[in-house]
C-alpha cells in the first residue's frame, strides 16, 4: 500500500440523510419507511451477528415483530459479548436533574466531543432515542442506581456539566447486556430467535449486489457451514485487539467486519482509535490483555511522575517538592480531568522522557494520599473500594499505602464499516450496528456513550430500517440464493484459508506475531502519530504478514475445537486491517479526536484539525490484497453545531 | 517460579479424559494464572504438541466464560482467602515455587466436557429462556421514572444481577445443583415491580427446566455460596422456594 496511489472519489457515497430540520427527519423518515404486513414478517429471514448491546437487542427487537430471525455469536452464551464489562454508565437526555439537559444538549456535546467528524443526523438521532432505552431497560428490570425517593439517581460523567448518567454500580455494562440477553431468550423460546452459540462467522455472501448470508465454522465439530437470509446485520464489535495489547476481551476480532469490507463494504475512518489513560501498565511480555481501571477515579487521584528521569526511588521517598504534576502544572484550570485523549497523550509524553514509574518505568503514579489525608480512608473506600481490591488483586499492591499506577491502553474504535442513515453498508442488504460502524462518535468517543449507541442501533434503528429494506426487496421465499455459484464460491475460500493456515507448520505460535504486530501498531499507529513512524509502520506490517503466512504453527485439527485455528484466522485479518489503520492515518495529515498527528498542533501542543482540507469521512474500498485502496470521501456539513477549536488550558 | 500441573486432558465428549502431567518454569508471580496457562500452551505449540483448550474471553472477571477448578476448588483460591475472585483475576503470586496445582473443567452431568477444560453451559441459557425475563418488547415501555421503586429493592435486585453465569456454583455443589444460579435471577426480577406480573410461573417455570436439564437439588451444603466470584447469597435459595411454594398454593404448574 502507497499513500501517493490512493485513488480519490467524491460524491459518489450516498449518506441517505433525509431533506428537512433535524429535529423532524427521523419522524419523517419512518413514516415514509414501507412497512411488512405483520403476518409476513416471518417469510424474512434476517441473519444477525454478535449478540452484545447491538446485536442481542436487534435480534431480540427483530424476533418481538415477527421476523424469521438467526444469531451467531462466538462465545458460549449470549451473555457474555464484551459489552458486559463495561462500568461507567449510559447517557440518555431525560434532563431528570432539571439542570438544562435536553436532546439538542446532547446532540452538541457528542458532536463537539467527536471533534467535528461525525455526521450531525445519525449523532442527533442517536441523542432523540436515548430516552426510549432508559424506558425501555428499566421495564425489562435493568437495576440502575436509585435515590431513597425511588427515582433514578443520575451522574456526571467523563467532564459532562450535566448529570445524565445512569449507572448500575459499576456494571452497567453487564446490566443493560443482562437485559438484552433476556429480552433474546424469550424470543428463542417463543421460536422468532435461532441460536448460534461457539459459531464464527468467516465470510460474507454477496449475491447480485445483496449481502445474502454469512459462511460460518461451528467451533466444536469445525463444520463450515452458510447461511443464508434475506438480509445480514453486523454486529461484532470493534477492532482494537489490532494492537494485541487492549481492553478488549482475548476473543473480540474484527474478521467479521474485515471479511465484509473484502467483499466490498467501505472501510471508514480506521485511525480513529480510543486510548483510554487510565489501565494497569503491562507488568511483562506474558501480559495478555490490559485491565482498565474507571475514569472515575481521576476526580479525586493525582496524577504525578519523578521530576528527574530515571528517578527509581520509591514514591514514598520523592520529596513534594520533586514531584512532576504535569496535568496540573500544564492545565490548570482542568487539571487531572482533561479529557481522555489529552490525558494519554501526556502520559505517553513523561515516559518516553524518562520518567515513568513502577519495575518497567512503564507508567505514571495516580496518587490517592492526598485525598485520603482530606477525606479520610473510609470515603474513598466508599466511593473507589472495588476498584481498589481489584487493583490490589491483579498489582499485588495496596493503593492506600502506595499510589497507583497506570498508563493508557487501546480501549474502543471510533472507525468501523462505513453506513448511511440507515445503518445500511454499502452493500445493499448489510447494515451494521454498534461499535463496528463508524456512525455517531466522529473522532472521539464521549464516556458512557457507546453503550447508549449499541442500544439505539439494536432497539430504535436497525429493527426500522432493516424491515424498510426487507419491505423494498421482498422474500425470497424460494431460496433462489440456495443454488446460487457464490455460495459454494465463498465456502471454498474459507476452507482453503483454512487448510492453508493448518498446513504452514512453521516454528512461531499465532501469539507471537499477533504480538509482533501489536509492538509496531503501538509505537507506529498509537497515540502520538508522525509521517516517518507511519510509514515505517507501513513497511514492517506487511513484512510481519509475510513471515505469518510462512512460519506460523496450528496444531490439532480443522475439524475439532482448536483454538488455535480460530486465532490465525483473526490474527491473519488483524494482519491486513492493521495496515489499512496505518494508511488512513498517514493520509490523515490533521489531528482530530483520538487520531493525533505531532506535525499538526497548536502552539500549547494540542491536537490542530484541519477542517478546509479534512472536514471528511474516509471510506476506504477493497481493491485486492496488498493493493492500495480507493478513497470514497464523505464530506461533512455542519449546519447546527458550530466549529471550534477544543481549549483546556 | 516453577510449578508442576496436573491437567485435565480429552479430545472430544465422547473421549476418555486424563490428567496429564506438565513441568513449567519461568513463571512470572506478577501473571495472572490464565496467563500462566498461555506460557504453557505456547511452549506446547513450539514443541510441536497441541495446546490445553480452556474458556476464556474478557480476563476482567465479568464475562463468566473462565472455568476452571483448581485444586479442587471451583475457580481456586487465594492465598488470604481474602475474597473470591474468577480464575481471570487470580494471579500466581498466590502459588509458591515448585507447588503441584491441579486443573479440572468444571464437573458436572448438565456440563458435558467439550474439550480439555472447555465445558458446555448452554443449560443455562435454557433455564433462562424457560422464564428468566421480564416479558416487555421493544417500544411498549412507560416513562422510566413513572413507576418508583424503593432503593432497597433496587439493591437488592442489583445484588442477586450481579451473577455472571459462571456455572462456579454448579462445579463446586456435590449435588451438581443450580439453585444459586437460578434463584438468582429469579431474584434480580421478582423483587421489582416490573417482575411481579409473572413472579409465580416464572420461578414454577424455571425450576421445571433446571430439573429437566439434570441439575441436582439443594441440601443446603453452602459450597456455591463459598466459590461465588459475584458474592451471591445463599438467601437467594430460601426465597426461590418461598416463591415456589407460594406458586403451589395458586395452583400454578410448569408449561415449559
Amino acid at each position: 500500500m502507497n499513500v501517493d496511489d490512493i485513488k480519490v472519489f467524491e460524491g459518489d457515497l450516498d449518506s441517505a440523510v433525509p431533506e428537512g430540520p433535524i429535529q423532524q427527519i427521523w419522524d419523517d423518515h419512518r413514516f415514509n419507511m414501507k412497512l411488512v404486513n405483520p403476518s409476513n414478517r416471518r417469510k424474512y429471514k434476517v441473519i444477525v451477528v454478535g449478540s452484545g448491546l447491538a446485536g442481542g437487542s436487534a435480534a431480540a427487537s427483530l424476533g418481538e415483530m415477527g421476523y424469521n430471525v438467526h444469531c451467531f455469536f462466538y462465545q458460549d452464551s449470549a451473555r457474555r459479548a464484551h459489552s458486559v464489562a463495561a462500568q461507567g454508565g449510559i447517557n440518555a437526555a431525560k434532563n431528570y436533574r432539571n439542570d438544562g439537559d435536553s436532546i439538542f444538549r446532547l446532540f452538541y456535546d457528542t458532536v463537539k466531543g467527536g471533534d467535528y467528524r461525525s455526521r450531525e443526523a445519525n449523532v442527533y438521532r442517536l441523542a432523540q432515542v436515548s430516552n426510549n432505552i432508559i424506558d425501555q431497560c428499566v421495564a425489562q428490570g435493568v437495576p440502575f442506581a436509585r435515590e431513597y425517593g425511588g427515582m433514578l439517581d443520575n451522574r456526571s460523567f467523563g467532564g459532562a456539566q450535566v448529570s445524565r448518567t445512569f449507572y448500575a454500580r459499576g456494571q452497567t455494562g453487564q446490566q443493560l447486556l443482562l437485559g438484552a440477553y433476556q429480552a433474546l431468550q424469550r424470543q428463542a423460546h417463543a421460536g422468532t430467535v435461532t441460536l448460534y452459540p461457539r459459531t464464527e462467522m468467516l465470510d460474507l455472501i454477496v449475491i447480485d449486489g445483496r449481502a445474502r448470508g454469512i459462511v460460518t465454522r461451528n467451533m466444536i465439530t469445525g463444520q463450515i457451514k452458510s447461511y443464508l437470509g434475506d438480509a445480514v446485520v453486523l454486529a461484532t464489535g470493534g477492532y482494537g485487539n489490532t494492537y494485541f495489547l487492549s481492553t478488549n476481551a482475548k476473543g473480540c476480532n474484527a474478521s467479521a467486519a474485515w471479511r465484509a469490507y473484502k467483499r466490498g463494504a467501505y472501510f471508514a475512518n480506521p485511525c480513529y482509535v480510543q486510548i483510554h489513560p487510565t489501565c494497569i501498565p503491562p507488568s511483562g511480555e506474558h501480559q495478555s490483555k490490559l485491565t482498565l481501571m474507571s475514569e472515575s477515579l481521576r476526580n479525586d487521584g493525582r496524577i504525578w511522575v519523578p521530576r528527574q528521569p530515571g528517578d527509581r526511588r520509591p514514591a514514598a521517598q520523592i520529596p513534594e517538592e520533586e514531584r512532576y504534576y504535569y496535568l496540573e502544572e500544564k492545565y490548570p484550570s482542568f487539571g487531572n480531568l482533561v479529557p481522555r485523549d489529552v490525558a494519554s497523550r501526556n502520559a505517553k509524553a513523561v515516559v518516553d522522557a524518562g520518567h515513568g514509574v513502577g519495575e518497567l518505568q512503564n507508567g505514571v503514579y495516580l496518587d490517592f494520599s492526598e485525598a485520603i489525608g482530606r477525606l479520610g480512608k473510609q470515603v474513598i473506600k466508599d466511593r473507589y473500594g472495588n476498584l481498589f481490591d481489584m487493583y490490589t488483586s491483579i498489582t499485588g499492591e495496596d493503593p492506600y499505602e502506595v499510589p497507583m499506577r497506570i498508563y493508557p491502553a487501546v480501549h474502543y474504535t471510533m472507525g468501523g464499516l462505513w453506513v448511511d442513515y440507515n445503518l445500511q453498508s454499502s452493500i445493499p442488504g448489510l447494515f451494521v450496528l454498534g461499535e463496528a460502524n463508524f456512525s455517531d462518535h466522529g473522532a472521539n468517543r464521549l464516556g458512557a456513550s457507546a453503550l447508549m449507541q449499541g442500544l439505539a442501533d439494536g432497539y430504535f434503528v436497525a429493527p426500522y430500517t432493516v424491515g424498510n429494506y426487507l419491505a423494498r426487496v421482498g422474500a425470497d421465499t424460494g431460496d433462489s440464493a440456495a443454488s446460487a455459484p457464490e455460495v459454494a464460491q465463498a465456502e471454498a475460500a474459507v476452507q482453503e484459508k483454512i487448510d492453508k493456515l493448518m498446513s504452514i507448520n512453521g516454528k512461531h505460535s499465532v501469539t507471537h506475531f499477533h504480538r509482533e504486530l501489536g509492538k509496531v501498531m503501538w509505537n507506529g499507529v498509537g497515540m502520538a502519530r508522525n509521517d516517518a513512524g507511519l510509514r515505517e509502520a507501513l513497511q514492517r506490517i506487511p513484512e510481519i504478514r509475510a513471515e505469518f503466512w510462512e512460519n506460523v504453527r496450528v496444531p490439532g485439527s480443522a475439524a475439532d475445537l482448536n483454538q488455535s485455528l480460530e486465532m490465525a484466522g483473526r490474527v491473519a485479518d488483524f494482519l491486513e486491517l492493521g495496515e489499512l489503520l496505518a494508511l488512513d492515518a498517514l493520509h490523515r495529515t490533521e489531528s482530530c479526536g483520538g487520531h493525533f498527528r505531532e506535525e499538526s498542533q497548536t502552539e500549547e501542543g494540542e491536537a490542530k484539525r484541519d477542517d478546509e482540507n479534512f472536514s471528511y469521512v474516509a471510506a476506504w474500498e477493497y481493491t485486492g490484497d496488498g493493493s492500495t485502496p480507493n478513497l470514497h470521501k464523505e464530506p461533512l456539513k455542519f449546519e447546527y453545531v458550530k466549529l471550534t477549536q477544543r481549549s483546556y488550558k | 517460579m516453577k510449578l508442576n500441573l496436573k491437567i485435565w486432558r480429552q479430545p472430544s465428549q465422547q473421549a476418555q479424559g486424563q490428567l496429564v502431567d506438565y513441568q513449567l518454569d519461568n513463571v512470572s508471580e506478577d501473571s495472572s494464572f490464565l496467563e500462566m496457562l498461555d506460557l504453557l500452551n505456547e511452549q506446547l505449540i513450539e514443541n510441536g504438541d497441541e495446546p490445553v483448550a480452556f474458556d476464556h474471553d474478557c480476563r476482567e472477571g465479568i464475562c463468566g466464560m473462565c472455568s476452571l477448578v483448581i485444586n479442587g476448588v471451583a475457580h481456586g483460591q487465594d492465598r488470604e482467602k481474602i475474597k473470591q475472585v474468577t480464575v481471570c483475576q487470580l494471579h500466581m503470586r498466590n502459588f509458591s515455587d515448585g507447588e503441584t496445582i491441579v486443573i479440572e473443567p468444571w464437573r458436572s452431568a448438565a456440563f458435558p466436557v467439550l474439550k480439555d477444560l472447555i465445558v458446555n453451559r448452554t443449560a443455562f441459557d435454557r433455564i433462562i429462556q424457560a422464564g428468566g425475563y421480564i416479558s416487555v418488547s421493544t417500544g411498549s415501555a412507560a416513562d422510566a421514572n413513572a413507576l418508583p421503586i424503593p432503593k432497597k429493592k433496587a439493591d437488592v435486585s442489583m445484588d442477586a444481577a450481579a451473577c455472571i453465569g459462571c456455572g462456579a456454583c454448579v462445579a463446586a455443589c456435590p449435588n451438581g445443583s443450580a439453585m444459586l444460579f437460578t434463584s438468582a435471577k429469579i431474584t434480580h426480577l421478582g423483587v421489582l415491580p416490573q417482575g411481579e406480573t409473572e413472579r409465580y410461573q416464572r420461578v414454577v417455570n424455571m425450576v421445571a427446566q433446571m430439573d429437566k436439564e439434570g441439575f441436582g437439588g439443594c441440601t443446603n451444603m453452602g459450597e456455591c455460596e463459598a466459590v461465588c466470584p459475584k458474592e451471591i447469597s445463599l438467601d437467594f435459595i430460601a426465597r426461590m422456594n418461598r416463591d415456589l411454594i407460594s406458586a403451589a398454593f395458586r395452583g400454578i404448574s410448569p408449561t415449559v
